[in-house]
C-alpha cells in the first residue's frame, strides 16, 4: 500500500522538478525592458545643459507636438553611430528633439557638438544620472517618443534604419 | 545656561547622527534588494556601474523626502517592472515560488507526524 502511493508521489514530484526547471532555463535572466508604452512621462526637475536655469519636465513637453528625448554622452561610442538619424530627424517640423546629456563633462559634450552638428532644439544636463532613472533608463544611447505628455515609444540602444523610418511613420 | 546650551547641541548632534546611521541601513537594506539589470547576479549595493550608483543616489534622495521602503521599491516597479526586486512580491506570478516551500514543509511534517504515530503504535 505503501509503496503504491509513493511511486507516483516520487514521479509525480520528478516531473514537477523537471517541469519548473525546465521553464525556468528556457526563461531569459536579462533584463528586456518594455518598448511600447504609454505611461506619462515622469516629473522632475533638471538643469539646462551650459546654463545655471532650471526646468521642470512640464515646461519641457508642454507643446502639442511630438518630443524626442535622446539620453546621450560625448564618452558613448554608439551615440555617434546614431547621430546622423537624429539630425535627419532635426529636419522634421513636428518633432522637437530633446537631448538629456549624462554625466559628462561640459567641455566633451560641446566638443561633440560640434564636430557632429547638434540636433537638440534643448539640451539638459543630468551630471549624476538621477534625471535617467527617472525615464527609468539604464543606459546610453536610449530615446523616448512623446505625445501628449506620454512615452509612446521607448529605444533601447542607439537608433538605426528601422527605427528611424518607424519614427518618421508616426511623425507624419 | 552655557551647560545647558552645550547639553542641547550635544542632544542635537547625538540624534542627528543616530538619524543617520538609521537612514544609512535603510538606504543598505534597500539597495542590497534591488538588482543590477546591466550586471548579472550583482545587486545594486555591490556594484560600481554608472548605472548602479545613480540608482543608489535616487534610493538616498528618496530616504531623505520621506518615502518608505515600500514606496521606493514600487516607485522602482513602476522604472523597471518586478525584475528589479531581488524580493518578489506575491502575486499570480510568483504564486508557486512562495507556497512551495510551505507545501514541501506541510508534506514533509505529515510524513514525520505519520511515522512517528506508527513507532508509537
Amino acid at each position: 500500500m505503501k509503496t503504491k502511493i509513493l511511486l507516483p508521489f516520487i514521479i509525480v514530484s520528478f516531473l514537477f522538478i523537471f517541469f519548473i526547471l525546465y521553464v525556468g532555463l528556457n526563461r531569459s535572466n536579462i533584463y528586456i525592458p518594455e518598448t511600447v508604452t504609454n505611461e506619462k512621462i515622469p516629473t522632475f526637475k533638471v538643469k539646462v545643459f551650459n546654463s545655471e536655469k532650471k526646468l521642470t519636465s512640464i515646461e519641457i513637453f508642454e507643446n502639442d507636438i511630438y518630443y524626442l528625448l535622446n539620453i546621450w554622452a560625448s564618452w558613448c561610442i554608439p551615440c555617434r553611430d546614431e547621430h546622423p538619424y537624429l539630425m535627419e530627424l532635426k529636419k522634421n517640423k513636428k518633432l522637437e528633439i530633446v537631448g538629456l546629456n549624462y554625466k559628462d563633462k561640459v567641455k566633451n559634450a560641446n566638443n561633440f557638438l560640434n564636430e557632429l552638428n547638434n540636433p537638440y532644439t534643448l539640451i539638459l544636463s543630468d551630471t549624476d544620472g538621477t534625471i535617467a532613472i527617472e525615464w527609468g533608463a539604464y543606459g546610453v544611447p536610449e530615446t523616448f517618443l512623446i505625445y501628449n505628455g506620454k512615452i509612446i515609444k521607448k529605444i533601447i540602444g542607439p537608433m538605426n534604419n528601422n527605427l528611424f523610418k518607424e519614427i518618421e511613420s508616426v511623425v507624419k | 545656561m552655557k551647560i545647558l546650551n552645550f547639553l542641547v547641541i550635544i542632544i542635537f548632534l547625538f540624534n542627528l547622527n543616530v538619524s543617520n546611521a538609521n537612514d544609512r541601513n535603510l538606504n543598505s537594506k534597500i539597495t542590497k534588494n534591488l538588482r543590477c539589470l546591466i550586471c548579472q547576479g550583482q545587486s545594486i549595493h555591490d556594484s560600481d556601474t554608472e548605472f548602479a550608483n545613480s540608482l543608489k543616489l535616487v534610493v538616498e534622495k528618496k530616504i531623505t523626502e520621506g518615502m518608505s521602503e515600500n514606496e521606493i521599491y514600487e516607485f522602482l516597479k513602476t522604472k523597471y517592472g518586478e525584475w528589479i526586486l531581488y524580493d518578489p512580491a506575491l502575486n499570480q506570478k510568483t504564486y508557486i515560488l512562495w507556497l512551495l516551500p510551505l507545501l514541501l514543509f506541510l508534506i514533509g511534517g505529515a510524513i514525520i507526524f505519520k511515522n512517528l504515530k506508527i513507532k508509537k503504535n
